[in-house]
């Protein structure tokens, strides 16, 4: 499903995040990209969506050739992803509800059906009594959570979440977890940049360990 | 295929909302881009009623054959004759210059001053209705005419009309490079309003971006901004020719009363009403065009 072979990237002026990257994540797999910051996580997360492109080697997903792929198809290899940010990149002028739509719009919905999937999605978080509030009203976790939201309300094939759990305490970051392995349970493939060692004690899944832009284990 | 119209219905209503959200910066810019419009617009309209009234003069060129003040009875006669035989005449009227002291009396009101003038200063007078009304055929009839003895002027009507043909031809091409001015103007307004539009907005297109909406997806809303905006400002412009027109006909009407006659203003035509909705609502696309593919392509996510 994502393929990652002899993968380097450097950004302008800068060190290499990452070097020499090979992997495979299976159609239905649960991973975790664990490693101290800076080791890369999140540029690989952005290699993988096609937000960065490497600067060697070769990135597949779904059997496409990411770097290679014209402009105007990478939306469409991006609707295949559910994308949760580290930075979450809610939109403070629109309430919880309207946050969580625009993927839905994107992708064409009718009205209707995306009001249903959106208030099924903010349930799922736990946000449902919130769906009026803009996100500067929320708390840290409760934004995490709304992000978490806007990432699975398609229904995407693949779950990319960078630090889906930094704000939250225990209790919701279990809660999430478990979300998470539902999903990863009717078959969608979860990649998750984390520290959150708690969370990989929880859900068992195969761990990929970064260091210095290097996979170490 | 429904839900692409559906997506630009959406679209459209969003759009409208937008318009409500900010009323005032809206009607600002429909204001400015009416007012643009409505110059060279409302000259547009002038032009064309002036065009009508010069037509009617000009589709029957006369020429008046004015005789020297001192032509007697048989003279004039003899002028008659040689006019009543020329093949280039079509029809012939006299005027005496009775007449034409009786006429300028009644149609200018000046009926004092005539009737203290100590003797008549006007010759007597043949109109003349021409078989060829070519400017060349007139010319030709002036010219021979002007030769007669005892006549001493010869004036060609069509000429004040050739003149306003030519003064209407160059006032044409005034409004054509105002039009364009205008037009220029008109798309450099959309161009800055929907550059900030893109600048306040620009979070929501990044994040679109990143979650897979396509550019045409994220272009359209400006386009569809720009385009109503452009129409709003047409209907703007016509509004306020409609009402200059009402204004000055209402004070037409009562001059035209004075001198008994009936002048009254036309408005643009449906045909010329449509290409300016038309054309102001494409300026109003092309703006919102030209600005979305330059400040768009500077908005790549990371
Ligand atoms: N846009 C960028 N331009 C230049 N350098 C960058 C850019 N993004 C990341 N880097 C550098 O690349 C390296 C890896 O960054 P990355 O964000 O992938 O780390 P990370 O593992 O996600 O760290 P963290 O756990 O703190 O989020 C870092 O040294 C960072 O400074
Ligand atoms: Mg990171």
């Amino acid at each position: 499903m994502i393929s990652f072979s002899h993968v380097y990237k450097r950004y302008p002026g800068g060190l290499e995040a990452l070097r020499n990257i090979t992997f495979t994540v299976e159609a239905g797999e649960m991973v975790f990209i664990v490693g101290p910051s800076g080791a890369g996580k999140s540029t690989l997360l952005k290699l993988a969506a096609a937000i960065e492109r490497p600067s060697s080697g070769s990135v597949i997903v779904n059997g496409q050739n990411v770097s290679a792929l014209r402009a105007r198809a990478i939306p469409f290899l991006r609707r295949n992803f559910g994308l949760v940010f580290q930075d979450q990149k809610l939109l403070f002028d629109r309430t919880a509800f309207e946050n969580v739509m625009l993927p839905l719009h994107i992708n064409g919905f009718e009205r209707r059906e995306a009001a249903r999937r959106v208030r099924a999605a903010l349930d799922k978080v736990g946000l449902l009594a919130k769906e009026k509030a803009r996100p500067v009203t929320l708390s840290g976790g409760e934004q995490q959570r709304l992000a978490i939201a806007r990432a699975i309300v398609h229904r995407p094939a693949i779950l990319l979440a960078d630090e889906p759990t930094g704000n939250l305490d225990a209790g919701h970051a279990a809660g999430i977890g478990e979300l998470f392995r539902s999903f990863n349970q009717v078959g969608v493939t979860v990649v998750i940049a984390t520290h959150d060692e708690a969370l990989a004690e929880r859900l068992k899944p195969r761990v990929l360990s970064l260091k210095e832009g290097a996979i170490v284990a | 295929m429904r839900a692409w119209l559906w997506h630009h219905l959406d679209t459209f209503v969003t759009t409208l909302a937008r318009f409500a959200r900010a009323p005032a910066a809206t009607l600002f810019n429909v204001g400015v881009i009416g007012i643009a419009l409505a110059l060279p617009a409302s000259l547009y309209v002038a032009l064309s009623n002036l065009q009508g009234y010069a037509q009617a003069f000009a589709s029957d060129p006369q020429i008046s054959v004015f005789l020297a003040l001192d032509a007697g009875r048989a003279e004039v006669e003899g002028i008659e004759a040689r006019l009543r035989q020329h093949p280039g005449v079509r029809e012939l009227r006299y005027v005496s210059r009775e007449q034409a002291l009786k006429e300028l009396k009644a149609s200018t009101g000046l009926a004092d001053v005539v009737d203290s003038l100590a003797q008549n200063p006007l010759p007597d007078a043949f109109v003349v209705q021409a078989r060829d009304a070519t400017p060349q055929g007139l010319e030709k009839l002036r010219d021979e005419a002007s030769r007669w003895p005892k006549v001493s002027h010869v004036q060609l009507d069509a000429a004040w009309a050739r003149r306003l043909e030519a003064g209407l031809r160059l006032a044409r091409l005034a409004v054509g490079l105002l039009a364009t001015l205008f037009a220029f103007a008109l798309v450099a307004v959309t161009f800055n309003t929907i550059r900030l539009q893109i600048l306040t907005r620009r979070e929501e297109i990044e994040v679109a971006k990143l979650i897979g909406a396509t550019d045409p997806f994220i272009r359209r809303p400006f386009l569809y901004f720009g385009a109503l905006q452009g129409l709003a400002g047409g209907l703007a412009a016509w509004a306020i020719i409609w009402i200059g027109l009402h204004l000055l006909n209402g004070g037409l009407a009562e001059l035209a009363q004075l001198y008994a006659t009936r002048i009254e203003l036309k408005h643009l035509s449906a045909e010329d009403s449509t290409s300016l909705l038309v054309f102001s609502a494409w300026l109003g696309w092309f703006g919102a065009w030209l600005s979305v593919n330059q400040h768009l392509a500077q908005i790549e996510p990371r």
